[in-house]
């Protein structure tokens, strides 16, 4: 088994942390995050000249044609410096899930816009309180003469506001469907707020939008696997995500310990916070094995579906867990300064937390996983 | 609980007293999770007051209730039942039996009945941005000018010091040779004395409820000063494990133990609810039972400071178990929250606001809240210095 990265890894991954530590400290981070629309444009078009958006693109659209290996690579390093760029809503949901149901044509038209950064989509496929179950879905989208018209309310639509364009997931006669809409056509509500992680969501409503016909996307009523997919590939995502921040809160805090100074002596020194911090740095190689295991089961694609959802939610259940250790630990040995807005730390934990959460969290995948593995 | 007849009668009580005079208003609040404003808090306090149950930790002679242990009991869980908020503890709870413990004739008598009548508002300044579980290792000087001492430094973490009046504050009275711990007074000092600035620290939840509290040659009356000069770490100590009632905070951890039920109960999980997932039901008993072990580990504390033994190092207990219980807690509404415990809609925590909730009302202050109650394993003695101190008085190691 090859655990090494490959060469192109290689200098992705030493392409996005450059970009980290020469563009994107603490304070910028934190400027940008409060300003409208909630991160830098600049940033944006950097990302898509060096390619990231296109990532996970097949090459005939310009993508990179990455899988999942090289998907964690980068969202690893994007942990490391708390991105607040729509990366995760439109250059993975958004591209996974076109590439996965649209038609060619939908693809021709959408996945180089998506590559060059022009156009920002977002998923909207979640509601009220089902948390992160894609199959409870009451927004209909009725067939009318000229297509469809669609009703229904969406919740928490991670960059929903910035969004240009959205997929929406609805039911039809014919089951689960999504579509693909402007974000400022009539009949769409958009209500947009700061996440408190530092990034940004929407609640949107749909009232009476006509859709033609051309704004489904692939095939009525088969969009679960397509969706599944995409958030699948998503959780992997943030798994890799949360893993760069652990590794930088277990850095920040043994850092920490060993300069800041009470009783006499650094309380790196006591063996109570030590055998923690080692604690910290095991949770951190567990997860990296983990989410190992998981990349690599996604990009074998000899494996089944069932295996696939096995594997993300092996990842999932287990950063949870390492992830609420690990932020909890690292603010708990900061003392004091680590409950504060102006440490790092605390927006690692935060960012951390909310990764726990989103796509459903530790006792949720647990329970995914259980129901595939027995 | 087996309780008796006068203290079911004293139940009773309380529960009345709370439902004709606990204002609505704040009960609304405390039950939307929207923070309580000063006013609120020293509306309340006041109403305890006229009752004559402001001061359930003092003596009977400075107007203190005289409440046998069960009857505080009793007391707390009623409040934390209506939603009522705890006494804030910096006069009441700290500063007081610093007083009336070791203060003179002339210092009761002029701070005691505002504290109790919450007329004056107090803030505690024991830490320092280097002096935080090691305080004996603390900078802030006064020094002896006549009648007066000057005060220079900073403290830090000064909870709501910017709603305060005063603040009481341990100081570095003696020499550079001087042992540590002799060298720390006890200093009551005027909020309004020129050259005091307060700067607010803002915490994870987005708030201001800490700061940092500046002296720049503050002028303090001698007078001012609580007991001999040089034994402030002495009072300051043995009065932090002589009362501990409340620390625990079981009534409350109850109170959110069965609104969290009651919300599960209404959250889709799988193809049921919340509450039906047996991964989730097990996480909840397990922390019910801490929780009435909890319980009963305070009744047990308070029964032995009330037979007129000092509760000692074994209080740490309250601390370390209450606080995590707490915590974990925090942790469930999180997950009832689920996605839309990620909004953070600052607007919506206002009483005024009129716009449209971004999800359930309960979800809005449950990340935040969760972020910022992570303070409570670090200050007031920190959940490792709780324990080293068990290890070392307790067991002696
Ligand atoms: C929200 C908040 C409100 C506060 N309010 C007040 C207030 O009103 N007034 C006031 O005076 N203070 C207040 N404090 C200060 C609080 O008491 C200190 O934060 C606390 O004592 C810890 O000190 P520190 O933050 O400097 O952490 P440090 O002392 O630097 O500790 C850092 C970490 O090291 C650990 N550690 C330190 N020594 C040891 C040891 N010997 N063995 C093992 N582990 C050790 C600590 O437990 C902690 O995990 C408040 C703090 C917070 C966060």
């Amino acid at each position: 088994m090859n655990f090494s990265l490959n060469e192109e890894q290689l200098m992705l991954q030493d392409s996005v942390r450059k970009f980290v530590l020469a563009e994107y400290g603490f304070e910028n981070r934190q400027k940008r995050q409060r300003s409208v629309p909630g991160y830098a444009l600049e940033n944006w078009n950097t990302m898509a000249e060096l390619g990231w958006l296109s990532l996970l693109l097949q090459e005939n659209y310009g993508g990179f044609n990455g899988g999942a290996r090289d998907l964690a690579v980068v969202m690893e390093e994007m942990g490391r410096g708390l991105i607040v760029e729509p990366f995760l809503a439109s250059a993975v949901l958004c591209s996974s899930l076109l590439q996965r149901l649209a038609s060619e044509a939908q693809k021709d038209r959408w996945l180089p816009q998506l590559a060059s950064g022009e156009t920002l989509m977002a998923l909207a496929c979640w509601e009220g309180s089902n948390a992160f179950d894609l199959r409870r879905v009451s927004t209909r989208a009725e067939k009318c003469d000229a297509g469809y018209v669609l009703n229904g309310t969406k919740a928490v639509v991670l960059n929903g506001a910035e969004a240009d364009w959205l997929l929406v997931s609805a039911n039809t006669e014919r089951g689960l469907s999504v579509f693909l809409l402007d974000a400022r056509q009539s009949g769409v509500q958009v209500h947009g707020y700061p996440t408190v992680d530092g990034g940004r969501a929407a609640e949107i409503t749909f009232r009476d939008v006509r859709l033609p016909s051309t704004a489904l996307v692939g095939a009525e009523g088969m969009a679960l696997p397509g969706l599944e997919y995409a958030v699948d590939l998503a959780t992997l995502a943030v798994c890799a995500e949360a893993l760069g921040i652990m590794q930088t809160l277990l850095e920040k805090t043994v850092e920490y310990s060993k300069t800041r100074q009470q009783f006499g002596q650094p309380i790196g020194r006591f063996q109570a916070l030590q055998h923690r911090m080692v604690d910290m740095f095991m949770e951190c190689q567990q997860a990296r094995s983990i989410l190992l295991m998981a990349t690599t089961s996604w990009d074998d694609t000899v494996r089944s579906e069932e295996e696939r959802r096995r594997a993300v939610s092996a990842a999932k259940a287990r950063i949870g867990k390492a992830g609420r250790l690990i932020g909890q630990e690292a603010v708990q040995i900061h003392g004091g300064i680590g409950v504060t807005d102006e440490l790092d730390v605390g927006h690692y934990f935060k960012r951390l937390t909310v990764i726990c959460q989103l796509f459903g969290n530790s006792d949720r995948h647990l329970r995914r996983f259980a129901d595939a593995s027995w | 609980m087996n309780l008796t007849h006068e203290e079911q009668a004293f139940r009773e009580e309380v529960r009345n007293f709370l439902e004709e005079n606990f204002p609505k208003d704040i009960q609304q609040k405390a039950r939307n999770h929207i923070p309580l404003s000063k006013d609120d808090h020293v509306r309340w306090q006041k109403i305890l007051f006229e009752k004559g149950w402001a001061a359930e930790n003092w003596p009977l002679e400075y107007g203190g209730t005289g409440w046998t242990h069960v009857q505080k009991h009793i007391f707390a869980e009623e409040c934390a039942q209506a939603y009522a908020p705890e006494v804030i503890a910096f006069g009441m709870r700290m500063v007081a039996p610093v007083i009336f413990t070791f203060g003179n004739e002339e210092q009761k008598k002029r701070f005691l009945p505002d504290i109790l009548a919450s007329n004056v508002w107090w803030c505690q300044g024991y830490s320092e941005p280097n002096a935080g579980s090691d305080l004996a290792s603390l900078k802030t000087t006064a020094t002896r000018d006549g009648d007066d001492y000057i005060v220079n430094g900073t403290k830090s973490w000064t909870t709501l010091g910017h709603w305060a009046d005063w603040i009481f504050c341990l100081v570095k009275t003696g020499g550079p040779d001087t042992k540590a711990q002799e060298s720390i007074s006890f200093l009551l000092i005027d909020m309004q004395t020129p050259g005091v600035t307060v700067s607010p620290i803002i915490t994870l939840d987005g708030r201001r409820e800490v700061n940092e509290v500046h002296f720049d040659n503050v002028r303090v009356p001698v007078v001012n000063r609580i007991g001999d000069e040089g034994k402030g770490w002495t009072y300051a100590k043995e009065l932090l494990t002589h009362e501990r009632t409340g620390i625990a905070r079981v009534a409350h951890s109850k109170v959110r133990l069965r609104d969290l039920k009651k919300l599960a109960r209404s959250t889709p999980s799988g193809d049921g609810t919340l509450a039906e997932d047996p991964i989730f039901r097990h996480k909840v008993a397990d922390i019910e039972l801490d929780l009435l072990a909890l319980e009963y580990t305070e009744l047990r504390t308070l029964a032995a400071v009330s037979t007129g033994k000092a509760p000692g190092p074994e209080s740490s207990i309250l601390k370390i178990k209450g606080s995590g219980i707490g915590q974990l807690i925090d942790e469930l509404y999180l997950e009832v929250a689920g996605h839309h415990a990620l909004p953070f809609v600052p607007e919506q925590f206002d009483m005024a606001f009129c716009g449209d909730f971004v999800g359930p009302w309960y979800a809005a202050d449950t990340a935040p809240h969760y972020f910022n109650y992570r303070k409570t394993t670090i200050y007031g003695g920190s959940n490792e210095i709780q324990k080293n101190i068990i290890s070392k008085f307790v067991l002696g190691l």
